[in-house]
């Protein structure tokens, strides 16, 4: 079942019309092809209550948590990669601030496999995984299948299906066909498994010209592509622009105490949308 | 002729002891940190042919710098091939085709099995850590397991607050009743020695002592009767050309 072509509309239109308060939101890119832009729209957009999805809730999720969009987080590993802790998540945890989170907690392994379930249309994935580990006692999408073919036991992962799921690549053509390469993390996956996808890239080509080990998201399985230029800093965009590796460290101080913070989502909530 | 004395901190003696860990040649899933660091190591000294990689999806990853991060660019620029996260997972760590998981932890319990989720409870935590990540599977896949971490009191535990990765279970046998098929922990590098599991009781022993250490010292920062080798051995200092490679990588961004 073909979709529309998808439209190729600023981000502030596309969250507007795709992001909705109580919804399941899937913002991945693991390391590389962060989609900050969007992140930081729909913190712009006052979107609450969301079910915020990403292996890794690094700096984006810590910022949407501290500004009050989350109301659970699912995830598989919480830091700031090389700095430290996530303190903006911590504190949401620990006191509720400024919105108690609720958790589910699964391990990257069991996350990749929820989302490639998700995208194949299967109510669950079969994997080696979290066998004596404590995590299946705190964590209700694990659980275990017995395989009927050797009667072993293997661990079980329930599907995930966001409602909508952003990613970030480094271009589209102008009927919306993505292009991404380099690190390509859990996306293809998380886009195919999504009810609804918005990619914001960095540019529009008239071809998409054939790139080894590159990933194309064909236009059809997209509801909507933003222009954002630089919209995964201060992670990166391989071939665009490096990881800002200070901006990672800078994040511990700023995120570290509540008015601090406050500063810089007071800031960002002046800046004007893309 | 003049001898110049050479000094080194407790960290790089660790480095250097992880790095002496990996043989030329093997393939080594990665954990970011202390592990990255010593497997970087290694690959410029004794095992240029040591094939490192990053649960980001790059296999045979060549960095001329250490990453910040296990998806820094440099990964995938001098990698040899680039996957997804599900490929990396089900395809090259599940089926048991990487010899060593080298991995790291907040906290190790005696049978080996790490804590890298919470300190305290589990719901109402005295400290909440990162979490999981790809830690789990790495340690229950590779054919086996090395541990980096510093040896202190309040890490190594009798007990793990939480077990995320786990090592050796509770026990013998628990491994293979888990339906774990590598061997597990066989090795964990600490800043004053090197412990490894007892075959007979698997839990982890003082095996040797890293140049100027004591076994008071390791005795001291070890939360279980830490039991002490007869064949106790002592670590070889770092050399010099081990400790000029170790000071001169750097970090991306660094």
């Amino acid at each position: 079942m073909a979709k529309i072509v998808p439209k190729i509309i600023p981000l502030a239109q596309a969250v507007s019309d795709l992001v909705h308060d109580g919804d399941t939101v899937a913002l991945e890119g693991f390391t590389h092809l962060i989609p900050f832009a969007a992140g930081h729209e729909i913190i712009r957009q006052r979107r609450r209550r969301l079910t915020l999805v990403r292996m890794t809730p690094d700096l984006i999720y810590d910022q949407m948590i501290g500004a009050g969009c989350a109301a659970r987080l699912v995830f598989s590993w919480g830091g700031n990669p090389g700095v430290g802790s996530l303190h903006r998540m911590r504190d949401a945890l620990a006191a509720g601030w400024p919105e108690p989170l609720q958790i589910e907690e699964h391990s990257h392994a069991g996350m990749a496999n929820r989302y490639v379930a998700g995208a194949s249309g299967l109510p669950f994935a079969v994997l080696r995984g979290y066998s004596g580990t404590d995590l299946p006692l705190h964590t209700d999408t694990i659980s275990t299948v017995t395989c009927p073919f050797t009667g072993e036991e293997l661990a079980a992962v329930k599907a995930l299906n966001p409602d909508v799921t952003v990613v970030h690549a480094q271009r589209a053509d102008r009927a919306g066909n993505v292009q991404l390469w380099g690190l390509l993390g859990v996306q293809k996956e998380a886009v195919l498994a999504a009810r609804r996808a918005l990619v914001t890239v960095e540019e529009i080509v008239d071809e998409l010209t054939p790139l080894p080990g590159a990933v194309v998201l064909p236009a059809w399985v997209i509801e909507a592509v933003s222009v954002v230029p630089g919209g995964a800093a201060p992670s990166y965009a391989h071939g665009y622009y490096d990881r800002d590796n200070a901006a990672y460290r800078a994040w511990d101080t700023i995120s570290r105490d509540r008015e601090t913070f406050g500063g810089w989502l007071t800031s960002l909530q002046e800046g004007s949308s893309s | 002729m003049t001898t110049t004395e050479i000094t080194w901190t407790a960290d790089e003696m660790m480095s250097v002891a992880a790095s002496r860990a990996l043989r030329d040649g093997q393939s080594c899933f990665v954990g970011i940190g202390l592990p990255s660091a010593a497997a970087n190591l290694a690959r410029r000294l004794h095992a240029p042919d040591l094939v490192l990689i990053y649960e980001s999806g790059t296999i045979g990853t060549e960095p001329d710098e250490l990453p910040l991060s296990i998806g820094d660019g440099i990964l995938a620029e001098s990698a040899l091939s680039v996957v997804s996260v599900p490929e990396i997972f089900n395809y090259w760590l599940q089926p048991g085709r990487i010899d060593v998981g080298f991995l790291s932890g907040a906290q190790i319990d005696r049978f080996g099995n790490i804590n890298t989720t919470v300190i305290g409870e589990y719901d109402e935590p005295d400290v909440r850590l990162p979490g999981s990540g790809g830690a789990p599977e790495i340690a229950a896949s590779c054919r086996e397991v090395i541990v980096v971490m510093r040896q202190r009191l309040r890490a190594f535990v009798a007990s793990v607050d939480f077990v995320t990765s786990v090592g050796h279970g509770s026990g013998p046998g628990d491994r293979r009743r888990l339906g774990l098929r590598g061997a597990g922990p066989v090795r964990v590098i600490t800043d004053l020695g090197v412990l490894e599991p007892d075959p007979a009781t698997a839990e982890l022993v003082l095996t040797a002592l890293h140049t100027g250490i004591t076994v008071e010292q390791a005795r001291a920062e070890t939360g279980w009767e830490l039991e002490i080798s007869p064949d106790l051995m002592t670590t070889a200092p770092p050399g010099a050309d081990e400790l000029e490679t170790l000071r001169g990588m750097r970090t991306v961004g660094g």
